[in-house]
């Protein structure tokens, strides 16, 4: 914007030292917190009135649903248990969305993963147990990370669409996990519910001190910080961006985007065979069809909310996995459906995409454009 | 019904059968896809939509006794989610894939929310026609009874090959698709034709989803879809957007789908999910053979995100 700088603006910008400088950073930085936090705002708005147009008082449900979610040690616990896998699905979707992929299998490597992660733990039974349990976390990341990184590396050697390939290859990990837990891999024990043989108590992940919320938090939050770290800070990331912004330019400059899809994809793919590996270890105790949970859905809404940041995915997977943990609580009091969690989450969606138009529409953001009224 | 003992004939017969039955609801989402495809928008909300017209269906057909009236909200629900596709993607930087996959998530919130109610009653079926009533052999008769959904989708398809090859709406659409710019220098406006193409895909595909919950499987549950929704959009991309090739591409995804349950007719149990898995499979092969990255896909609408 040379021509908006011509030297009087420049004379009040250095009189102004003192605070213009933070402004214009502040007011960068507010756009992206703003327009988010304002589509959220009007999503819940919206979801109100569907509330009053089925019946139901908006305020108790967002009473309730506060209740529910964050209102005690004991809610807040339970949200916090939710969220925990949905910051490693949410990365599924976040990291290969940097490079512009929308890949939205997710819940085909955590089932895969977690799959994985219960024959390890069965083979290896009694086999020192962090070695055991460092290797389901092996085995779990490597299936998730085959399964997506195939996505990947189908998308950039075939041109085959990543959303449709990573779906379509969901419901056959689903498959291959119904399969595998019906027959080969199958307790003859559990009758009513076909699940592998249980993991020993010594290979269960257990509880953060002092909390009931298991390990799977702390994992989900230091995969998010390093993915920021990943992306932010190093040649790899610096390079992953500059694929996502236009594949052309970073092919003319040599970069190796075959690799750099792919790596991405595989990592993606990864976190989510961690999560699914999380939900054996930590919650089941065994691989059955409770892994094909949802996580990897609702974990595309986490990533979209977060705008494919990492470190933006840590509170929005909490605030949704507080929501999730609420549903039951919003049944019981107030006579609806499970499904309203659904629906708030589905306008959330909707809301949060449509304010992608928003953004560079406002002078206030943008002190480029402020001279000219000084 | 009495079954007469015809060995292993009854696989191919058991699919030949279950390719009609489970292809119809394949055969209209594919073609509203294809309509809404051709216009340069993608909506992946189909699934959604399919999911919302099983339930809308149902709970009219439970409610008015008649299986009509339920196939009408099927098509008026789906045509309102369409619409809502077409507006929401001509605001700029609105990803049409992204809102596809909100509306998918929508359209199921909004079914499982209304659709509780509707959960236990029974509603009345669409009527069938039963072409086999010439043979002795219950298996025959029962392959050969067709729904007249069928019937409708069968000519739909031909309708809309013919129609986007020789009429005016047909060339508008196919022009929109093709290059926006052109539209606009033909004096159309592509927002316009894509919020109405994208309209009549969501109707389609509503009546697909109707077709679900009033004939087969016929009953209203939350596990009503399997993804016929999103394997739609994959086989319109293996049909390269025509709808005479969106019939028969539905048509084989339904004998894949029917793969597993004939076998298990005739007694082979033995991975029995695998052959579950046997159409998700075969769209995967399909779309690694037919894609490839050195050149554009052949047919494909110019202004489609997915082929850029």
């Amino acid at each position: 914007m040379a021509d908006t700088v011509s030297s009087p603006d420049v004379r009040a910008i250095l009189d102004a030292r003192g605070y213009r400088p933070v402004l214009e950073w502040i007011a960068r930085r507010a756009e992206a917190l703003v327009i988010p936090l304002a589509a959220l705002v009007v999503g819940m708005v919206l979801f109100s009135l569907f509330i009053l147009a089925v019946g139901k008082s908006p305020a108790q449900l967002y009473e309730t649903m506060w209740r529910g979610g964050f209102g005690s040690w004991f809610s807040i616990q339970n949200s916090l248990s939710r969220g925990a896998p949905l910051l490693l699905a949410a990365l599924c979707v976040a990291l290969p969305a940097r490079l512009g992929l929308v890949v939205i299998g997710g819940e085909g490597a955590i089932v895969l993963g977690g799959v994985a992660a219960a024959a390890t733990g069965v083979a290896l039974n009694g086999a020192p147990s962090f070695l055991v349990i460092l290797l389901m976390g092996v085995g779990g990341a490597a299936a998730g990370g085959i399964w997506i990184g195939a996505v990947g590396a189908l998308r950039h050697y075939r041109a085959v669409n990543e959303t449709i390939s990573s779906l379509l290859m969901a419901y056959i990990a689903i498959a291959v996990m119904n399969h595998l837990v019906e027959g080969p891999l199958r307790d003859p024990a559990s009758l009513n519910k076909p699940s592998t043989q249980p993991l020993a108590d010594i290979y269960r992940v257990g509880n953060i001190p002092g909390m009931e919320v298991h390990w799977g938090l702390v994992v989900g939050v230091v995969a998010c910080v390093l993915s920021w770290l990943l992306i932010e800070k190093t040649r790899w990331g610096f390079a992953a961006r500059i694929a996502g912004g236009n594949v052309r330019a970073a092919q003319v400059q040599g970069l190796a985007v075959g690799p750099l899809i792919v790596g991405f994809s595989a990592l993606a793919g990864g976190f989510a065979g961690l999560a699914g590996t999380l939900e054996v270890a930590a919650v089941q105790g065994s691989a059955n069809g409770s892994l094909a949970a949802g996580y990897g859905y609702t974990g595309i809404l986490v990533a979209f909310l977060a705008r494919h940041n990492p470190l933006a995915i840590i509170p929005v997977a909490i605030l949704l996995g507080g929501i999730d943990a609420s549903g039951g609580l919003i049944q019981r009091r107030m006579d609806l459906p499970d499904a309203t969690v659904l629906v708030l989450q589905g306008m959330l969606f909707i809301v949060i995409l449509f304010s992608e138009t928003f953004y560079g529409r406002f002078k206030l953001f943008n002190p480029d454009l402020w001279q000219r009224n000084t | 019904m009495e079954t007469t003992d015809i060995g292993l004939w009854g696989v191919p017969l058991a699919m030949l059968g279950g390719a009609i039955r489970v292809s119809t609801p394949f055969i209209f989402v594919s073609l509203g896809e294809a309509i809404t495809e051709r216009s340069g928008r993608i909506n992946l909300g189909l699934e959604g939509t399919l999911v919302f017209g099983a339930m809308s269906a149902y709970a009219v057909a439970v409610m008015t006794g008649s299986p009509w009236p339920g196939l009408l909200a099927a098509a008026v629900a789906g045509l309102c989610f369409g619409l809502f596709h077409g507006w929401i993607c001509k605001f700029p930087k609105v990803n049409d894939i992204a809102i596809g996959i909100a509306l998918m998530l929508f359209g199921t919130g909004l079914a499982f929310f209304f659709g509780k109610p509707f959960i236990q009653p029974s509603a009345p079926d669409l009527p069938a026609i039963p072409f086999g009533a010439w043979s002795d052999i219950p298996q025959v008769q029962a392959a050969l009874n067709v729904n007249v959904l069928f019937l409708i989708g069968a000519a739909l398809a031909v309708l809309l090959w013919w129609a986007f090859r020789n009429t005016r709406i047909g060339l508008i659409v196919r022009v929109v698709g093709d290059s926006a710019d052109a539209a606009r220098a033909m004096g159309l406006n592509p927002n316009t034709v894509r919020l109405l193409a994208t309209g009549v895909g969501g109707a389609l595909a509503g009546i697909g989803g109707a077709y679900l919950s009033l004939y087969y499987p016929g009953s209203w549950t939350e596990r009503i879809s399997s993804g016929q929704g999103l394997m739609a959009v994959a086989l319109v991309i293996f049909a390269r957007w025509n709808p005479l090739g969106c019939f028969a591409a539905a048509l084989l995804f339904g004998g894949a789908g029917a793969l597993g349950p004939a076998l298990q007719s005739v007694g082979v149990t033995q991975g029995y999910y695998l052959f579950y898995a046997a159409p998700y499979i075969l769209t995967l092969i399909i779309m690694i053979a037919t894609s490839s990255p050195s050149r554009a896909l052949a047919g494909a609408p110019g202004e489609l995100s997915i082929t850029k």
